[in-house]
């Protein structure tokens, strides 16, 4: 590692009238990384990146970006950020040409509007109107404009929330394209699949603090879990039964949904479903799947992700 | 096009104008309807050649003693029938015999009643035999200038001027606060006042359309005076738009939503749509709220143009109007610099 790191981020706190948003929060991106923050709605990582942002005055805490901080470099660190906003909407009678020119022109350094509608793949709707675009469209275009001043560092905040699946995987392609260019990311989701597929490193955040950081590997390894089963039975099940299966460490029942953490698949599975024969209860329901974020996640505070 | 784009400044102001003109609504409520409003108002006070009042008698012998005045249109009725025209305003005035005397009926605060009262009377008289005892001529002065429509062009251009730069700045800002686009402007290395004066120079060239369509309007059509020079009207012209988009500004500081701030230039507007002499001279208000109206930016703008247009009187006579234009542009905009809500 040369060099101080792109980010660093020592006992933030930051609370609203009502509220403690971030709660004594330390963080430390190295340059060219894709560092991700995920949690749930309210874990404070909207409030997080835009105090690293410099939109937002932390009350306590202390934040440094590209080795300057925003009390005596602010204009300095505006030129070599880019910034993406969650739920900015650009105005909606300006074509995208017109939107890319007039952020591109606040900026000393960087690449053409026609080049960075390029990267972002919109050159066929350089003409039309921002308030025609769909979702997708209309968040690649946010990309661009957080593009136009070459920035070293790159804030996401929930780059693809609410777009469909197809968009999000094109925003991704675009995203992983960033970070071969050697761009250093902070990118906040809630999805965990974003976060395994994007970030060199997560830091998973919930009621404003860090609960667990490392690579998405090391993270779900930490668990020591590797697969999940989830079954839905037609009958009660003594979960107490289910501890004492061979392979599963640790046994959920929530209203008939059962979940079973299990270290070795092809052991526990078959020992299930004797089991449940033998018991006479009816599967409505089986699926296993290898340990996710969302699994270390729910095995940290006890709660999913995206708690509806 | 893909050339490097131009000075924010720059950019900035082409955003407004391009928001402002592919918004078809807004440009007909600038432009179309103010030059309506002038040309429905200025036909339906045009100046009618002699004005010949309606007036009613209950008598035939009244009515052909009455019909002798050319300046009256008189109307047999029966007494009641006539009290009931009266009422409902189709005739000025009711004349009927009470026992010796003649009786006119009619209300005294309307001048059109009093001018009937008038009339009517010299009618009678003359016709019982009263002459004249001084000759007397007429010479009719029709003169460009004191006109309605004269009055109302400067008028409509100092409302135009207000409502204008009052709703474009307030609704631009708040619905980019809305939108989050003003969060994602500041963002970027934008310097702030950069975004302000955007509005303002967008602006001073939408003036230019806006008080030129009026004014052509009413010069050729009305033959409305110009007796200064059209520098002078572009100069208080400048003066009142920025006065007033500094009060849009001070509108727009704090609102974060459209309904909000359609409710605070609601407020700010009606009082002077009423009070500022738009339509109406403003002299009309009792002398103990004139102070009060003089000092309204919308008061100062009309009185500084009518002053301009109609009597020719000069920048310099017209000081104490620019001065509290300027007042008004001053503390508003210092006043929106603090306040400022860019999130």
């Amino acid at each position: 590692m040369t060099g101080p790191p792109a980010l660093r981020v020592r006992d933030l706190r930051k609370a609203y009238k009502d509220v403690v948003a971030v709660n004594g929060l330390d963080l430390e991106v190295q340059k060219g990384e894709c560092f991700g923050l995920l949690g749930p709605n309210g874990a404070g990582k909207t409030t997080t990146i835009e105090i690293c942002e410099g939109l937002t005055a932390p009350d306590s805490g202390e934040v440094e970006v590209l080795g300057m901080n925003w009390r005596s470099h602010a204009s300095q660190l505006r030129q070599r950020l880019g910034i993406q906003l969650q739920e900015t909407q650009l105005g909606e009678k300006l074509t995208v040409l017109e939107t890319v020119r007039l952020f591109a022109s606040f900026y000393k350094q960087g690449p053409s509007p026609d080049e960075v509608i390029g990267v972002v793949q919109l050159e066929e709707k350089r003409g039309a109107r921002v308030g025609g675009l769909s979702g997708g469209q209309k968040q690649r275009l946010a990309l661009a404009i957080s593009l136009v001043g070459d920035p070293e560092l790159l804030f996401l905040d929930e780059p693809t929330t609410g777009l469909d699946p197809q968009a999000r995987r094109q925003l991704w392609e675009l995203i992983e394209q960033f970070k071969r260019g050697g761009r250093t990311i902070l990118l906040t989701t809630h999805y965990m699949d974003e976060a395994e597929r994007l970030c060199d490193r997560v830091a998973i955040m919930d009621h404003g603090k860090v609960i667990a950081l490392g690579t998405p590997r090391e993270l779900v390894a930490s668990i020591g879990v590797e697969h999940v089963v989830e079954f839905a039975a037609g009958g009660p099940v003594d979960a107490a039964v289910l501890r004492g299966l061979e392979g599963v460490r640790a046994v959920e029942a929530d209203n008939g949904a059962v979940r079973l953490q299990v270290s070795q698949l092809h052991r526990a599975v078959p020992l299930l479903l004797d089991e449940l024969t033998r018991r006479g209860v009816l599967l409505t329901e089986l699926r296993t799947h290898s340990a996710t974020l969302e699994d270390v996640f729910v095995t940290l505070t006890g709660r999913h992700l995206r708690d509806e | 096009m893909s050339s490097r784009p131009y000075h924010p400044i720059l950019e900035l102001t082409f955003m407004r104008f391009r928001e402002y003109l592919r918004e078809p609504e807004a440009l007909f409520w600038a432009f179309i309807f103010p030059t309506l409003l002038a040309a429905g108002l200025g036909l339906a006070f045009r100046n009618k050649p002699a004005e010949v009042l309606t007036i009613g008698a209950v008598t035939p012998q009244l009515v052909a003693q009455l019909k002798q005045e050319r300046l009256l249109d008189v109307r047999e009725y029966s007494e009641a029938d006539a009290r009931k025209a009266l009422r409902e305003g189709r005739v000025a005035l009711v004349a009927l015999p009470q026992d010796n005397k003649v009786v006119y009926q009619y209300d005294d605060t309307n001048p059109e009643g009093r001018t009937a009262r008038i009339l009517a009377d010299r009618a009678v008289q003359r016709a019982a035999g009263r002459t004249d005892p001084v000759a007397t001529g007429d010479v009719y002065l029709r003169e460009a200038g004191s006109r309605y429509i004269d009055f109302l062009v400067p008028g409509l251009i100092g409302m135009n001027l207000m409502g204008n730069a009052i709703w474009s700045i307030g609704f631009a800002i708040v619905d980019a606060r809305r939108k989050k686009l003003m969060k994602r402007l500041v963002a970027t290395p934008m310097p702030r006042h950069y975004y302000l004066l955007s509005f303002v120079f967008s602006r001073l060239v939408l003036l230019v359309v806006e008080v030129g369509l009026l004014l052509a309007f009413g010069v050729w059509i009305f033959g409305v005076p110009i007796r200064s020079s059209l520098a002078d009207i572009a100069v208080l012209c400048v003066f009142g738009s920025l006065a007033f988009a500094a009060i849009g500004l001070l509108i727009a500081a704090r609102p974060r939503t459209i309904e909000g701030v359609s409710g605070l230039m609601n407020l700010t507007m009606l009082p002077m749509w009423v009070l500022s002499g738009v339509f109406f001279s403003s002299q009309r208000f009792p002398d103990a709220i004139q102070p009060v109206i003089k000092a309204l930016p919308l008061t100062a703008a009309i009185d500084a143009l009518r002053g301009s247009m109609l009597q020719g009187a000069s920048l310099a006579g017209l000081a104490p109007q620019i001065g509290v234009l300027s007042l008004w542009l001053v503390v508003s905009f210092v006043l929106a610099l603090r306040l400022f809500r860019w999130r």
